[in-house]
């Protein structure tokens, strides 16, 4: 991998809501997602929804002024924006299911070159495993987009011919940001968009199992 | 009108009998009926179904339960990492699990509701939550049938009722409860206040009070963490 830096978590999350329009109704999951909420421009206002049943949820509270009844989907104290909403868990997911949310961004520990998804469990993990929302959230939304590490701690690839980890839902993600790439999944196969600043479509694709496609000339480079 | 106010809360739940199969809402610390399922607790119930979104938070919550081993199956979406109790419980095959998309969970609990025998959804094709389940296509897309999740009681936390069994719920306390409330046979509130009828404006209602069979009023108990 060279000396070429790797974004941080931050930075994927910094360059994912570069994907966000204005007015979006936008699920966020957990991990890298859900540092996503502090890199909203300020010119955009997007209605973040959770599957508690809120939209319009705003920034964390403060120490004080945390409910405790107003909760997001890892228990955490938020507050609201004007023109936020309340209703019930089987609502919440009529927006996931029915295709009433504009955006999703999930976490991932694999995603396929056709774009199915596995995030939910680790194979051989202990314990039950935990679904949530994001089987209804992945298969639902208008546009998933994936945040999640080009690799594994141990190098490994995460973008593969075919997931070997528990699937999330089938074909369901359209766009992977990670901390090398932003790559479209398209009807003919992954369109590299955009590299990390210093890296080039070949680097970031001997980091890749599945084959990346290159429309461009020259891939563009992220702008953070 | 008939007297859905109950004095106690183990008055509350004094017929509910070992084998039931028992809603309980609640979502993050949120809306959980945790003064009714100490109640629960109490009386010692046995070989319960619980259906939750998920298995408590250590002692809370429905902790206390697989704590003292009062469950023996679960149909729930995010048993949680910090449902230690439950977790061991299920290590050691005392208590079996269902896993289920947590919209589906929901949607599933409205089917009974509604008087639905099934759906078909898109949710889970592909995925081990498919598995014995029938499969088919309908416009192109692949999708699974899913049946309705019945029960006997249904445990759960509002804000305010009047004494017809009217509900309203607060901030995002909402979550599971009223679908909950639609779903079991027999369902059993508790809340923060109990107002006298006509005072809450009919527009204001969020659970009609035909969902609601008992209603018992406690000082909340909240478990963070």
């Amino acid at each position: 991998m060279g000396d070429k830096q790797r974004l941080t978590r931050e930075q994927i999350a910094q360059r994912a809501a570069q994907e966000l329009t204005d007015g979006a109704c936008v699920n966020l999951g957990w991990g890298i997602p859900n540092l996503i909420a502090d890199y909203v421009p300020k010119s955009v206002t997007v209605y973040f929804h959770s599957e508690n049943g809120i939209l319009g949820m705003g920034r964390r509270a403060k120490a004080g002024e945390e409910d405790y009844d107003l909760v997001d989907a890892m228990k955490v104290p938020v507050t609201l924006i004007p023109g936020a909403s309340f209703f019930h868990q089987a609502d919440a997911h009529l927006m996931t299911r029915g295709g009433h949310l504009d955006v999703a961004v999930l976490g991932g520990f694999q995603v396929s070159e056709k774009g199915d998804l596995a995030n939910w469990k680790i194979p051989g993990a202990k314990g039950s495993g935990n679904i949530g929302g994001a089987m209804d959230i992945a298969t639902g939304s208008k546009k998933i987009i994936v945040c999640m590490e080009h690799n594994t701690k141990d190098g490994g690839a995460k973008i593969v011919n075919k997931c070997s980890y528990p699937l999330t839902a089938i074909e369901c993600v359209n766009t992977i940001v990670t901390d090398l790439a932003v790559i479209d999944v398209t009807k003919d196969g992954l369109m590299l968009r955009e590299v990390a600043p210093g890296w080039t479509a070949e680097a970031v694709q001997g980091c890749t199992e599945a084959k990346l496609n290159v429309r461009a000339a020259q891939v563009a480079e992220m702008r953070l | 009108m008939k007297q859905k106010v109950f004095s106690s809360l183990d008055a509350a739940v004094a017929d509910i009998p070992d084998g039931a199969r028992i809603m309980f809402g609640g979502f993050g610390g949120a809306g959980f009926p945790n003064n009714l399922i100490e109640a629960l607790s109490r009386k010692g119930v046995k070989n319960i179904t619980a259906i939750s979104n998920n298995c408590g938070t250590r002692e809370g919550e429905l902790g206390i339960m697989f704590k003292n081993g009062q469950v023996r199956h679960v149909i729930a979406s995010f048993p949680g990492p910090h449902a230690n109790y439950f977790q061991q419980r299920f290590a050691s095959k005392e208590v079996t699990c269902e896993l289920v998309p947590q919209g589906i969970l929901c949607e599933r609990m409205r089917a009974a509701a509604a008087g639905l025998l099934g759906f078909y959804t898109s949710v889970g094709v592909g995925t081990e939550v498919a598995d014995g389940k029938e499969e088919r296509v309908i416009d192109g897309k692949r999708c699974i049938l899913e049946k309705p999740i019945h029960a006997d009681f249904a445990l759960i936390k509002a804000q305010k009722a009047d004494d017809l069994g009217n509900l309203t719920y607060r901030l995002a306390a909402r979550n599971f409860n009223p679908i909950m409330a639609m779903a079991a046979k027999t369902t059993i509130v508790e809340v923060d206040e109990i107002v006298p009828l006509g005072t809450i404006d009919p527009e204001n209602v969020i659970t009609p009070a035909i969902f609601v069979h008992r209603i018992v009023q406690a000082k909340g108990v909240r478990f963070t963490g």
